[in-house]
């Protein structure tokens, strides 16, 4: 049986993990090779890298250290920031990439996700979507989360998934950072109009918040956080062992 | 040294790293000399079927693989290499795959029970029906390992040495022989995937 998916993600500027890494036993909490290979050890199934380095140097360093990542990690590898053009897409899967996801690229030019999955196949290409609740109905927010793009959240997901895209993070600003779980009226919305894999993110707090997401809707594939997993609030050996108590089949090693 | 046969399909970055991770020796390459001097061959791919099997054949690839495992050397296929093993695929059309394991690949669209996503996308477990397998050595029943794909194998029972449950039974790894495959990516698959490539090593 498949099994439910938990991932870590990871943010790098000037080749550094940034936002709060408070892990023990780690030699350089903020070096993102070894804090991959941590997860990666403690049963990742995936990991996610995002670029939010603006500067041509931050970009090359990232591509540096992905390489790096990429030969020492081997689970899933997702990339995601600052990619625009299939320039960016053959840039990082050549450094070790298995999937990129797009978000700000992808609303500034539609075709990106349709050129990309025909030229690298679906399921390398991830539509990241930051959905926030404007006036009764869900809006599509660009650039990190800061703009209001007025875009339907639904009919946008409904577009990336007919255009190529092999699966879907869900970001819901309204749970991000609140810690009380991930956004579950969002998630089922978005799980109804499409029909491949959904990663939650947003909102996790606490094991429970991972039981409760993956109880309530079976169609959700993988939960996604990051401060939760670098504070070692939660564990994700025990996270895994916890889901496996409530029946939820997942990967252990 | 083991051959990855480069025919410009799909990103062997990994492939390369993880076989360097186990201290095997391996070169990325589509000059029929280094694969004929190999000792191993490893065919990989994602993508589409005809149009890899297409850009194979137009390298003139296809038929240093077919000699080479003619003569009993090792060959592994991942994922759509591995597909490309067998006799037929049925994606998008018909399209004649290398003949070297009997059996076809068809969509599991409209195999799967309702509810059920394609592509099978994720970790999934091995159900071992080969233990005995050398390639199977390090591998022990329930272990996970990363699948991406939207068509699988079937009729193809007889060489079938893992399957994982996917609403239906899906062709995880098969060999025939000197000639062995994996549907699931071995190089992203942890632990238990570098264990496959090692066990492929020392076959």
């Amino acid at each position: 049986m498949i099994t439910k998916r938990i991932i870590p993600c990871l943010d790098v500027k000037n080749g550094r993990v940034v936002k709060g890494v408070n892990f023990q036993g780690l030699s350089d909490v903020n070096d993102p090779v070894e804090l991959g290979k941590y997860y990666s050890e403690n049963g990742a199934d995936e990991l996610v890298f995002y670029d939010i380095t603006a500067s041509s140097e931050g970009r090359k360093l990232f591509t540096d250290i992905l390489k790096k990542v990429a030969s020492t990690i081997f689970i899933p590898l997702t990339v995601g920031g600052g990619i625009n053009t299939l320039d960016d897409f053959e840039r990082v899967l050549a450094s070790g990439a298995d999937k990129v996801s797009v978000n700000s690229g992808a609303i500034k030019n539609p075709r990106l996700i349709e050129e990309a999955a025909k030229r690298y196949g679906d399921q390398c290409v991830v539509l990241s979507a930051d959905v926030k609740r404007v006036d009764g109905s869900y809006h599509v927010f660009a650039k990190g989360g800061r703009e209001d793009t007025g875009m339907d959240a639904l009919e946008w997901i409904k577009r990336g998934a007919d255009m190529g895209a092999g699966e879907i993070v869900l970001n819901s600003i309204d749970t991000d950072g609140v810690k009380r779980g991930f956004d579950l009226e969002m998630l089922r919305d978005v799980s109804e109009i499409v029909n491949i894999p959904i990663i939650a993110s947003g909102g996790a707090g606490c094991m429970a918040d991972f039981v409760t997401l993956f109880k309530s809707l079976p169609k959700v594939d993988a939960g996604l956080a990051a401060s939760i997993f670098h504070f070692g609030e939660v564990q994700i050996r025990d996270l895994k062992e916890e889901l496996q108590r409530n029946n939820i089949t997942v990967r252990r090693i | 040294m083991i051959a990855i046969i480069d025919y410009g399909v799909g990103n062997l970055f990994s492939l390369k790293s993880s076989l360097a991770m186990i201290g095997a020796d391996a070169v990325v390459t589509g000059d029929a000399d280094v694969i004929r001097t190999a000792e191993r061959i490893i065919l990989p791919g994602v993508g589409a079927f005809g149009d890899a099997r297409r850009k194979l054949a137009d390298t003139g690839l296809d038929k240093i693989l077919l000699e080479e495992a003619a003569q009993g050397k090792c060959v592994m296929g991942i994922c759509l290499g591995m597909q490309m093993l067998f006799d037929r695929s049925l994606e998008y059309g018909e399209h004649a795959g290398l003949g070297l394991i009997p059996g076809e690949v068809v969509p599991m669209a409209g195999k799967l029970p309702a509810g059920l996503k394609v592509p099978h996308i994720g970790w999934n477990a091995l159900d071992i029906q080969r233990q005995d397998h050398p390639l199977m050595k390090y591998t022990k029943e329930g272990d996970c390992v990363y699948f991406v794909h939207s068509f699988y194998a079937e009729n193809c029972k007889a060489h079938t040495l893992a399957t994982a449950e996917y609403g239906i039974d899906v062709t995880a790894a098969v060999a025939k022989d000197n000639v062995m495959g994996c549907q699931f990516h071995p190089e992203k698959s942890g632990t238990v995937g570098l264990n496959i490539l090692k066990a492929f090593c020392e076959v």
